[in-house]
């Protein structure tokens, strides 16, 4: 049992905190919950109870399932690859080579970058005729592609720069965990005589899950929330070819004013990332190795 | 200790007096503005409220820079839902519908009543003020407006064996020409396109430029009805696909308005079409002669005008109203318009303006400016509906599936039409 005076204190700590994420987190939350079963309010028409119109709307709305199809696309394509090149990047750069200071540099340096910095790079990398993917294609004798500007590889196109961008800071943590791992489990790995092949996959891979769990957490959520180089980029064309889901939420609540609309989207977003975040700690975690 | 308190305590005393005298004397206009060409237009407007500010003492101008055209009315309707809307922004004339219904702005002859204010606004081209008139009011006044022409490079026409001082006049010569001027390698690359209309973002706007002259308009005034299905606008489609399709003189694809200009400079594109704002961009930045001309004409020549309007704000006082109803008047003034035609390229908005001495002389040196000034008499409103963002979208997406092969352009063009008509159902009476 606490002394009354105990909880008061616990309670005033806590405050401030709880507080804050009421306001700027649940309230909002909760706000939005209840702008989405509204009307958006027009002209002399204002906002009234239309209960679940705007999720009904969303059903017909093809490009509501194009930007989720896509984003589920533009998901698949980078955690993966992005979480692989991060493991590589940071076997490579945890080794004893020469240059390794610069070259953990240079992996890390897209993180250090705006988005629209990185956006704006890549713009001029996919340029057709005189970008540099055009020049060093052009170098080969193959020949020339408008990357942005067909729908079949404008979504690729993005999926690489979000690896670009991610792949590095991903490398950070791994290199962190590498390097909390005892030296000696790979000496007596390597008494035991398993190549280094067998090393990675049954010692130092899962060591690392719970990293990789942290890193996956984090690169689902950035494959939602990443959306600022389609602005630079592409604008979601052509023909919606790369409209993530974000980005779509945008345009109906900021282009469009449709706050309802916008607001029922947000909730299915909300709805979705939950979702995966009760998998993750839910199944993920009791499956990954803590020491 | 005491000494430390004096001084701040004696400038909070006058600090406290001088505030209410200033505020009554002195007052404020915020005046959002976005920049969308090149060149060093926030110095400009900047010197332009400086100057204002010296000739009218009691009125203080804030500009604001508020991103590109789109980040702007965002910026300007966040501001109005929240209470505080600034007294005046240039923003797009096609969002005059939009800020209609979200009762954002004030009619202008509401504010502007005199006998000479009534003969100011009578004073613009009347192609500018198709999309800043509905309903027998007048919602906007033209600033900084544009109309898309076609610039072509010179050096590339006589290599080609073509008259470097003739553009294409027609739709057939457009694509003869292009042939022409198509260039590609040992290995089959093409090094030099013929003809580039730009297709991100906006394409809407560009297309107006091939529907105008094809005799077929998109929209009717009310704002309440689009024609996108219409045979006309499919054929100009149509021609529009052909070029990189069926001529082969344009890339596929969508093709990127921001690096158009780039792709004129580095000789990618022997033709392309993009806005006057341009002209002054191209002008220092092309390493070789070029020449301006009106768009192709099919069965008469013809554009659009695009560009932005001044808008005065709702919720705020008739003071400030009149306060940014005299800037607005200021800067539209002959010499004024004169002098920011010449510094940013877009057309100066009043035959007025085209007859000071500045800018007689500047049509002399830059006769290129004049072909926008020409075009005008051709020119139709940019698309503008209620709901405009979505309709355009709507649109932009129906241009962009049949540019890019996945949609014949009468499916795309229909199924635009059929969203545009749910979308304007509410707003018809």
């Amino acid at each position: 049992m606490f002394r009354l005076a105990d909880r008061v204190t616990a309670w005033l700590l806590l405050l401030p905190a709880l507080a804050l994420l009421a306001a700027f987190t649940h309230w909002p939350a909760l706000a939005t919950l209840w702008h989405s079963v509204m009307s958006t309010p027009k002209k002399g028409r204002p906002a009234r109870f239309v209960g679940l119109d705007n999720y009904r709307g969303m059903v017909e709305d093809e490009v509501f399932w194009q930007a989720l199809w896509n984003n589920l696309i533009f998901a698949a394509g980078t955690i993966p690859l992005s979480i692989a090149l991060a493991i590589s990047m940071a076997l490579w750069v945890n080794g004893r080579i020469a240059g390794r200071g610069f070259l953990r540099l240079a992996y890390f340096t897209p993180t250090v970058l705006p988005m629209i910095a990185v956006a704006n790079i890549w713009l001029f990398f996919y340029t057709p005729q005189y970008g540099l993917l055009e020049q060093i294609t052009h170098g080969l004798g193959l020949p020339s592609h408008n990357w942005l500007g067909d729908k079949h590889t404008v979504l690729g196109a993005m999926i690489v720069v979000a690896i670009w961008k991610e792949a590095g800071f991903f490398m950070i943590f791994y290199l962190a965990a590498l390097q909390g791992i005892s030296p000696s489990l790979a000496e007596a790995a390597a008494l035991e005589g398993a190549s280094r092949w067998q090393y990675f996959r049954r010692v130092l891979f899962p060591l690392l899950m719970p990293t990789t769990l942290f890193v996956l957490i984090n690169a689902l959520i950035n494959s939602v929330r990443m959306v600022d180089h389609i602005f630079v980029m592409t604008r979601g064309g052509p023909d919606n070819a790369s409209t993530l889901l974000l980005y779509y939420i945008y345009q109906v609540g900021f282009s469009f004013w449709d706050s309802g609309y916008a607001a029922a989207l947000t909730v299915v977003v909300l709805i979705l990332l939950g979702g995966v975040a009760l998998f993750q700690f839910g199944f993920l975690e009791r499956r990954t190795h803590y020491r | 200790m005491k000494r430390a308190l004096f001084p701040i305590a004696l400038a909070a005393a006058m600090l406290a007096l001088a505030l209410p005298a200033a505020a009554q004397k002195v007052t404020e206009v915020n005046f959002y503005y976005p920049v969308a060409v090149g060149g060093p237009v926030t110095k400009t407007i900047d010197q332009m409220a400086a100057d204002f500010g010296k000739e009218n003492p009691d009125i203080k101008v804030n500009p604001i820079y508020s991103g590109t055209y789109q980040e702007s009315i965002v910026k300007a309707l966040t501001a109005v839902k929240s209470g505080k809307p600034p007294q005046l922004a240039v923003l797009l004339s096609t969002d005059m519908f939009s800020l209609i219904d979200e009762e954002a702005i004030v009619p202008i002859d509401d504010i502007a009543n005199s006998a000479d204010d009534r003969k100011w606004l009578d004073g613009f081209y009347k192609s500018f003020m198709m999309n800043s008139r509905t309903g027998g009011k007048t919602w906007g006044i033209p600033f900084q407006r544009s109309t898309i022409v076609l610039y072509w490079n010179k050096e590339a026409f006589k290599e080609a064996g073509l008259d470097p001082e003739k553009g294409p006049a027609n739709w057939d010569q457009m694509v003869e020409f292009a042939k022409k001027l198509t260039k590609t390698d040992a290995s089959g690359n093409v090094t030099q396109w013929g003809v580039k209309i730009p297709s991100s973002g906006f394409p809407y706007w560009l297309f107006q430029g091939l529907t105008t002259p094809n005799d077929a308009i998109l929209m009717n005034e009310a704002g309440t009805e689009t024609y996108f299905d219409k045979p006309g606008v499919i054929e100009a489609l149509q021609y529009w696909v052909d070029l990189s399709a069926k001529h082969k003189v344009m890339p596929g694809g969508v093709i990127e308005w921001g690096t158009t200009p780039k792709d004129f400079f580095e000789k990618k594109a022997a033709m392309i079409w993009t806005t006057t704002g341009n002209l002054t961009n191209i002008r220092s930045n092309a390493g070789f002669p070029f020449g301006v001309a009106m768009l192709p004409a099919k069965k008469h020549p013809g554009s659009p005008t695009g560009g932005g309007n001044f808008y005065i704000f709702a919720k705020t006082t008739p003071a400030e109203q009149a306060a940014a109803l005299k800037f607005a008047k200021w800067a539209t003034a002959p010499q004024r318009a004169a002098q920011w035609s010449i510094a940013t390229g877009y057309v100066a908005v009043t035959p007025a303006a085209w007859d000071t001495a500045e800018m007689k002389k500047y049509a002399q040196d830059v006769p290129q400016a004049l072909v926008a000034r020409d075009q005008l008499q051709y020119s139709v409103a940019e698309l503008s509906t209620h709901d405009n963002q979505r309709v355009t979208t709507a649109l932009n997406n129906g241009l962009q599936a049949a540019l890019t092969g996945s949609k014949s352009p009468a499916d795309a063009m229909r199924d635009s039409q059929r969203e545009a008509t749910r979308l304007l159902k509410d707003f018809k009476k």
